[in-house]
């Protein structure tokens, strides 16, 4: 299998490694944004050009500009969502911290593009260098932004970054997601109308405010058009963040990554709420949202992490779920004593520990938790927990069986 | 109206307010401590704590008005809505008023539930908590079979019973389960990050 | 238009008395908390669903009107903790 080379768009220019770029570079290499009359403009090229959100859901980004845009009167509120609190997902703070003028460009596209007049920089507290970075480059650009824009440390936390908790922060300092009758785009920050969009599709809107929908259009192997960025990681050689073309294969990806013969088997595609896959077949399966192969796979926020043939996937899952459990905002008993019960039941199973129903309960479990949070959390961990399920099979039977897993590994804590 | 008839009315109407009124709370921590049996399911606690709630609100209406209307007693209507501006023993009436107050206050937001949101219902709930001893108290220095022995049993089963109550409402602790509580368990359990896959 | 039945999940506090009164629509899960069929309220259930609305101690449950013959909703294409 020959590596494609990727074609990079967002990560074009000096590598990332050299640091984030400056605003005199930015520009030397880019040119001005089209003037702020011009940007109003923006919202059918966005729609024209198919650019869908980064963030996970993959929603269509310019009708989600127009659907803000029309309830706003001059008062919308712009949120750059820099949360990025999966934690195998690092594409939005390297994105943040070697190109942080190319967010501020996409921001301030999307405040003239839906009559904004307060941008709010959502940057999760633990990326110290795009705090850092960003502070920097909000200075450079300060004549030009007007006292609109201010950054905010959001919480740690998988759910801090979920649109209604975004909101919720920002109106009360309570990161959890709500319940409410009217969405973000309806009322959010201050009851305005507001737009929480990930960094990474801003950078993209930036880029085909520039450039136009058709040049947007000319990348992208399939039904999606364009490139994203992926984060890979895991059992690889050369893990890190990279731009590949939509349409780019799993199999492609993990040649890029140095992955040669029997190093991997299974693969997480989408971050904790996608799902796993048995690497061999899913080689020839393009990225791509549209994508929507039965065992939903799907892109996510573009995690791509391969487990060796060393990993037990009974341990991996029992830890993501853990993980996942205590992570919960808290809020809702299903999604508390269900994720909470299947974490514990997961752990017995993969220290050889499983009493004899527990395969049976998780998978009860499983249908009881799903879909009865506020928030789309449980959901993410059941689909995850389906996918491990299916992918690992045999490894859960084994376990189950209080048999010898396949892999020699410590309990889990 | 014969003030004879008045007093009696006045009388007795209060001592039906203050049972239906220890019923009232006694049901009300029943159904907050989700206590239910066999042939008594959680909800028949909680329409029943309503119900009462309202019939207690008729006894005490009869009470109020009977008093203010005897020429005998000679109460404004002031002195029924404002604490402690009677002629007549203005202390003990007075510790009446304030708990009607806060029942008009309980009532009235409870009716007007979906308008005034949970945190408030709540707060203003619990003061019924103050109210009932205040009725009592009430009761017991205005009334005036306060001394009989009869008056001196029923004023103790009421006691008895919202005292029981009480401390069973403080026994349970939350009844609500401690969500956050269960997370933060196995918060500690679990890495932040998961370990790398290997 | 059709009645359907809303929880809103954060209120809820598991007091089952909505199961009680609407055993033929929701049911306790493991936990106590309820599971409401999805749908329109058959007419003949639709006193009891009221009563059981007007019953829950902490105002979770609520009835709406929606329209009648509506596209089921899209399997959630959950929302990306990287946020959007």
């Amino acid at each position: 299998m020959t590596a494609t080379p990727t074609l990079t768009r967002l990560l074009a220019g000096p590598p990332s490694k050299a640091g984030a770029e400056h605003l005199e570079a930015h520009r030397a290499r880019l040119g001005k944004l089209p003037p702020a009359g011009d940007r109003r403009e923006i919202i059918p090229i966005l729609e024209a050009s198919g650019l869908l959100g980064r963030g996970g859901a993959a929603f269509p980004v310019g009708r989600k500009w127009r659907v803000v845009a029309e309830r706003s009167q001059g008062d919308a509120v712009v949120v750059v969502n820099g949360a990025e609190g999966e934690p195998r997902s690092a594409k939005d703070r390297v994105l943040m911290v070697s190109r942080p003028h190319l967010v501020l460009d996409g921001a301030l596209v999307a405040a003239d593009a839906v009559g904004a007049t307060e941008i709010v920089l959502y940057v999760g507290i633990e990326h110290r260098d795009a705090h850092r970075v960003i502070n920097r480059a909000l200075g450079e650009r300060e004549p030009e932004l007007r006292g609109r824009v201010r950054l905010v440390a959001a919480p740690v936390g998988y759910v801090a970054g979920e649109a209604t908790a975004v909101v919720h922060f920002l109106n009360t300092g309570d990161a959890r997601p709500t319940f409410l009758e009217q969405r973000p785009h309806e009322a959010g920050v201050g009851g305005r109308p507001t737009l929480v969009q990930n960094v990474e599709s801003l950078a993209y809107a930036a880029l085909i405010a520039r450039h136009g929908d058709a040049w947007y259009r000319s990348a992208g192997r399939g039904q999606t058009r364009g490139t994203a960025l992926v984060t890979v990681s895991g059992a690889v050689p050369r893990p890190g963040v990279r731009e590949i073309e939509y349409g780019m294969t799993i199999g492609e990806i993990a040649t890029l990554a140095g992955i040669t013969g029997r190093d991997a088997s299974a693969v997480l595609v989408g971050g904790y709420f996608g799902g796993w896959a048995t690497l061999d077949e899913v080689l020839e399966r393009p990225l791509d949202p549209a994508d929507r192969a039965p065992d939903r796979l799907g892109f996510g926020c573009g995690v791509v992490s391969f487990a060796g043939p060393d990993t037990c996937g009974v341990r991996a899952t029992a830890e993501i779920m853990t993980f996942m459990a205590g992570e919960s905002a808290a809020q809702c008993g299903p999604c508390v004593f269900g994720l909470a019960a299947i974490a514990e039941a997961t752990r017995r199973l993969a220290n050889g520990a499983a009493a004899d129903d527990d395969l049976e309960r998780i998978d009860r479990w499983a249908g009881q938790v799903q879909g009865r949070g506020a928030c789309h959390h449980p959901d993410g961990a059941i689909g995850l927990l389906r996918s491990a399920r299916a992918v690992f099979a045999d490894e859960f039977a084994r376990h189950q069986a209080r048999g010898r897993c396949s892999v020699a590994h410590a309990a889990v804590a | 109206m014969n003030s004879q008839i008045l007093w009696f009315a006045t009388r007795g109407a209060g001592i039906v307010s203050l049972l239906l009124f220890t019923a009232v709370v006694v049901l009300g921590v029943m159904t907050s401590v989700r206590w239910q049996a066999r042939q008594w399911p959680r909800f028949l606690t909680a329409e029943v704590h309503r119900s009462i709630a309202l019939l207690s609100v008729v006894f005490l209406a009869i009470h109020i008005v009977t008093a203010v209307v005897d020429p005998y007693a000679s109460l404004g209507w002031i002195s029924a809505i404002v604490p402690f501006a009677s002629s007549y023993r203005p202390l003990w009436l007075g510790l009446g008023v304030v708990s009607v107050d806060l029942l008009a206050a309980v009532i009235v937001t409870s009716l007007l539930r979906v308008r005034v949101g949970r945190r408030a219902w709540r707060a203003v709930h619990w003061t019924a908590y103050a109210s009932w001893p205040l009725a009592l108290a009430h009761g017991i220095g205005t009334g005036s079979d306060a001394s009989a022995a009869w008056m001196i049993g029923i004023d103790a089963a009421c006691i008895f019973a919202v005292v029981t109550a009480v401390t069973w409402r403080l026994l349970a602790g939350r009844p609500s389960a401690d969500l956050p509580a269960v997370v933060a368990a196995i918060g500690r359990g679990s890495s932040r990050e998961p370990g790398a896959l290997r | 238009m059709v009645d359907v039945l809303r929880l809103d999940p954060i209120r809820c506090d598991g007091y089952g008395m909505c199961a009680e009164l609407l055993p033929e629509l929701i049911t306790p899960d493991d936990w106590g908390y309820p599971v409401i069929a999805p749908g329109p309220i058959p007419d003949r259930l639709l006193d009891h669903a009221r009563r059981a609305v007007d019953v829950c101690p902490v105002l979770a449950l609520r009835l709406r009107r929606a329209p009648a013959a509506r596209r089921p909703a899209p399997v959630s294409t959950p929302a990306g903790a990287s946020g959007r």
